[in-house]
């Protein structure tokens, strides 16, 4: 086959990136010949390996090119779902790593031993690794992968650009190598899920940039005049994310050759702006952007039309507009300013409705399609999704009440919290999306077994039944005996009681999150076989007919 | 039209969508960040808080590295339980000087806001060697490390500065002699031990680590020591900073 010489040659696109990458690698080397601490040697190394490991990608692909791919084949849109499978991969690794390091993390507080005394493992630094792991790693992915594929199927085009969509993909997948080796390392800016250096700030902010412009870029090549609900949740997650990281994180390196910054805020301004983001990090990373995944999953998998199309404009707005209020309700009672705190925990109770509207709108879709929960483990999965997400932004503006948060904050309610949230939320609804994406992705009739699905979803409710549990008992108890008092008016328990009060409830809360894991790891089983094994399913119809003759 | 109708608008044309977005999520931060640097009650007027000493900075950035933050609040509230189990509440003016704050928002172990002169030093060694030695029911890691680690003080200085360039006041003099009050904060016998006192009032100087040497357990214990201890009780008028 002769090849056209125009398809082997770089692109414009192709040789922007390899410049950029070009630089990075000199600036990279440079950073790593001068660096101060070995971490930052270490970082600028994984810098140069990376970008010229992406050089050779982007040299090599284009080497091997016969034609440039079409954005359309016989009338149909040609998507580019390469980049979806490796995120949909990557959410399932960095899930199984996050829940891995959280069972870790969970048995170490049961016995302490198992920090080892070392400083790689104790738990100081595991925790930041497990959190992030979670929400950035696994959440991440998921919502690079779905949102790749819904924005390219909701508007019926491809994404534009050849190495723009798995630049942000590989990029933001290099973060998060970064980030997670620096909490290894100890690099640390110290703020809660906002732990990552600068250096691996500025990098998120260019893979960030890029991301909003593609996602922006696909919706302009729409061929239906009205962008699709789920593309507003998709849209609102990546602006505010941006904004958000910007805010929250403004330091100055103490050189550039260095992996230490300090804060620009201070005090009472950096703990105010750390919460709006650390709410936020909720409301438009596991909440908006995982809303969209139930704006699109939900009603495909239930082959039915979202249930109120007004319920979805009031939810959007609503819900933006107030989630950004909400931080502050993490300060009650601290030096921050009461009006601040106030307003806060005022808006996170007008968070109730927007909340439960989403929730409604995603469980109401189901009308006429109730009958599929029985049979079909998948929507089992992303309405009970559904569920815990009424049942957190329940809990949520509950425990921004002032009384209830002056017993519930510094203990493990808020853990229980958070975990109802991400284990039942975030998790099934990425579970349930995981599970429709493979074999769409991959060409499959179905998944290799529905059955295996079943056993995740009971294993990982049970184990979130387990945990919350766990965490309701021993917030709740901790929080009353810290302020317990005996008859003779003294402090009826020394800290360290409430601590060993607390044992038996975090090896349930464990057992709770080893079984959430084990399901996670039957899920990838399955995942692999679908894609190893499962039954191709054909789209072209003359193989079709061949098979039919077989018979 | 009624407003159902206008939002077709947005479902249109992505960069109105984009822009509402932006106003959208804007105002509510505003709202409540913005005010914080310029109302003048945020912040309470109190005497003693200063700047820490550059021993005590670099144990606070041995705290922040090793995630001590994930189990430890610095922020004790206005409750009766709370006071009476670590002292006085939180004032903002405590952590004024903390680029970054370091309130936490979880107490696996207790509040360490007023942990200062709480315990002796030998205590803090111990403990911070093998807490279950000292507290047999402690979850604590261990940290046997830092007592055999060196303090890396190469960048101490550049640390200070930049704490200065965003808002520390540090004085010039402060700045050109990081390394000298490293060496005089553990050893009062120092010959710089009374420049020292000049320049951080009332810091207390003494051999932390109690082998005469500066490691990272040195550094760290002196920021613990030093938790809580700048402003005088006996003194704070909090009617006067009632807000």
């Amino acid at each position: 086959m002769a090849r056209p010489a125009a398809a082997s040659t770089l692109s414009f696109e192709e040789t922007g990136y390899a410049l950029f990458l070009g630089l990075l690698v000199v600036v990279c080397l440079l950073i790593a010949g001068k660096a101060w601490d070995w971490q930052m040697a270490f970082h600028a190394g994984i810098g140069v390996a990376f970008a010229a490991l992406g050089i050779f990608l982007i040299v090599s692909a284009a080497l091997k090119r016969t034609a440039f791919q079409p954005l359309e084949i016989d009338g149909r849109p040609n998507y580019n779902f390469g980049p979806v499978k490796f995120a949909t991969i990557a959410a399932i690794f960095w899930g199984i790593a996050a829940f891995t390091v959280g069972l870790t993390i969970a048995l170490q507080l049961a016995f302490p031993a198992l920090n080892f005394d070392l400083p790689w493992t104790n738990f100081g630094r595991l925790r930041p690794l497990h959190t992030s792991a979670a929400i950035f790693a696994f959440g991440g992915n998921v919502l690079l992968a779905t949102s790749f594929y819904v924005v390219q199927r909701t508007c019926q085009a491809r994404m534009p650009g050849i190495v723009t969509p798995w630049f942000i993909v590989l990029g933001y997948n290099a973060f998060i190598v970064i980030a997670g080796t620096g909490y290894l390392f100890g690099v640390t800016q110290g703020k809660e899920y906002a732990e990552p250096e600068w250096y691996a700030d500025l990098w998120l902010t260019i893979v960030w940039v890029v991301y909003l412009l593609a996602f922006l870029a696909t919706i302009w090549r729409r061929k239906e005049p009205h962008i699709y609900v789920a593309n507003w949740f998709y849209l609102a997650f990546i602006l505010t994310i941006a904004v958000l990281h910007l805010g929250n994180n403004e330091s100055v390196p103490i050189s550039v050759f260095s992996s230490k910054s300090v804060q620009v805020f201070s005090g009472v301004q950096d703990a105010m702006v750390q919460w709006w983001y650390g709410h936020n990090a909720v409301g438009f990373f596991l909440t908006a952007g995982f809303l969209a995944i139930m704006y699109y999953f939900v009603p495909k998998r239930a082959e039915r039309p979202v249930y109120s199309y007004r319920l979805s404009i009031v939810h959007f707005w609503a819900l933006i507009f107030l989630y950004i209020w909400a931080g502050p309700h993490h300060l009650h009672y601290t030096a921050l300013p009461e009006w601040a705190s106030t307003l806060g925990a005022t808006f996170s109770i007008m968070l109730w409705m927007p909340s439960w509207g989403g929730m409604i709108n995603g469980l109401m879709t189901l009308s006429g399609a109730w009958d599929k929960l029985r049979t079909d483990p998948v929507l089992r999965m992303l309405v009970v999704s559904v569920a815990f997400y009424g049942m957190s932004t329940f809990e949520g503006p509950l425990m921004s009440v002032k009384a209830v948060n002056s017993l519930s904050h510094y203990t493990d309610w808020t853990i229980g919290h958070v975990h109802s949230g991400v284990l039942g939320w975030v998790g099934f609804v990425s579970f349930g999306a995981i599970y429709c994406l493979v074999p769409w992705l991959w060409n499959r009739k179905s998944l290799y077994s529905l059955k295996l699905v079943s056993w995740h979803f009971w294993l990982a409710t049970i184990g979130i039944v387990f945990y919350i549990c766990a965490m309701w008992v021993s917030g709740i108890m901790e929080g009353l005996m810290w302020r317990a008092y005996d008859k003779l008016g003294f402090l009826e328990y020394s800290f360290i009681e409430t601590v060993a009060a607390k044992h038996t409830l975090y090896i349930i809360r464990a057992l709770g999150g080893g079984l959430f894991l084990a399901g996670t790891l039957i899920m990838a089983y399955n995942v692999y076989m679908t894609i190893r094994y499962g039954e191709r399913e054909d789209t072209v119809p003359a193989s079709a007919g061949t098979l039919a003759a077989a018979e | 039209m009624s407003i159902m109708e206008k939002h077709v608008v947005l479902e249109k044309n992505s960069i109105l969508l984009v822009i509402a977005i932006i106003i959208v999520v804007a105002i509510g931060g505003l709202v409540e960040i913005v005010p914080l640097f310029y109302l003048k009650s945020t912040i309470e007027k109190v005497e003693g808080v200063r700047p820490y000493t550059p021993l005590e900075l670099a144990g606070r950035n041995i705290y922040i590295r090793e995630g001590c933050y994930n189990c430890h609040s610095q922020m004790i509230r206005p409750l009766r339980d709370e006071i009476e189990r670590y002292g006085h509440f939180s004032l903002a003016a405590e952590s004024m000087y903390d680029h970054p704050f370091q309130w936490g928002s979880k107490r696996t172990g207790p509040d360490l806001a007023r942990v200062g002169t709480k315990y002796s030093d030998q205590w803090h060694r111990e403990h911070l060697a093998n807490p279950r030695a000292v507290v047999p029911d402690s979850i604590m890691p261990g940290y046997p490390f830092l007592a055999t680690t060196e303090l890396d003080t190469r960048h101490l200085a550049d640390v200070v500065k930049t704490n200065r360039f965003v808002g520390v006041p540090y004085t010039d003099e402060q700045i050109a002699n990081v390394d000298a009050d490293v060496a005089a904060q553990v050893n009062p016998d120092d010959k710089e031990a009374k420049a020292f006192a000049a320049r951080y009032p009332k810091a207390v100087a003494r051999d932390f680590s109690g082998d005469g040497k500066v490691t990272e357990l040195t550094a760290l214990i002196a920021y613990l020591q030093m938790l809580g201890t700048l402003v005088d009780f006996k003194i704070y008028d909090d009617k006067a900073n009632a807000r």
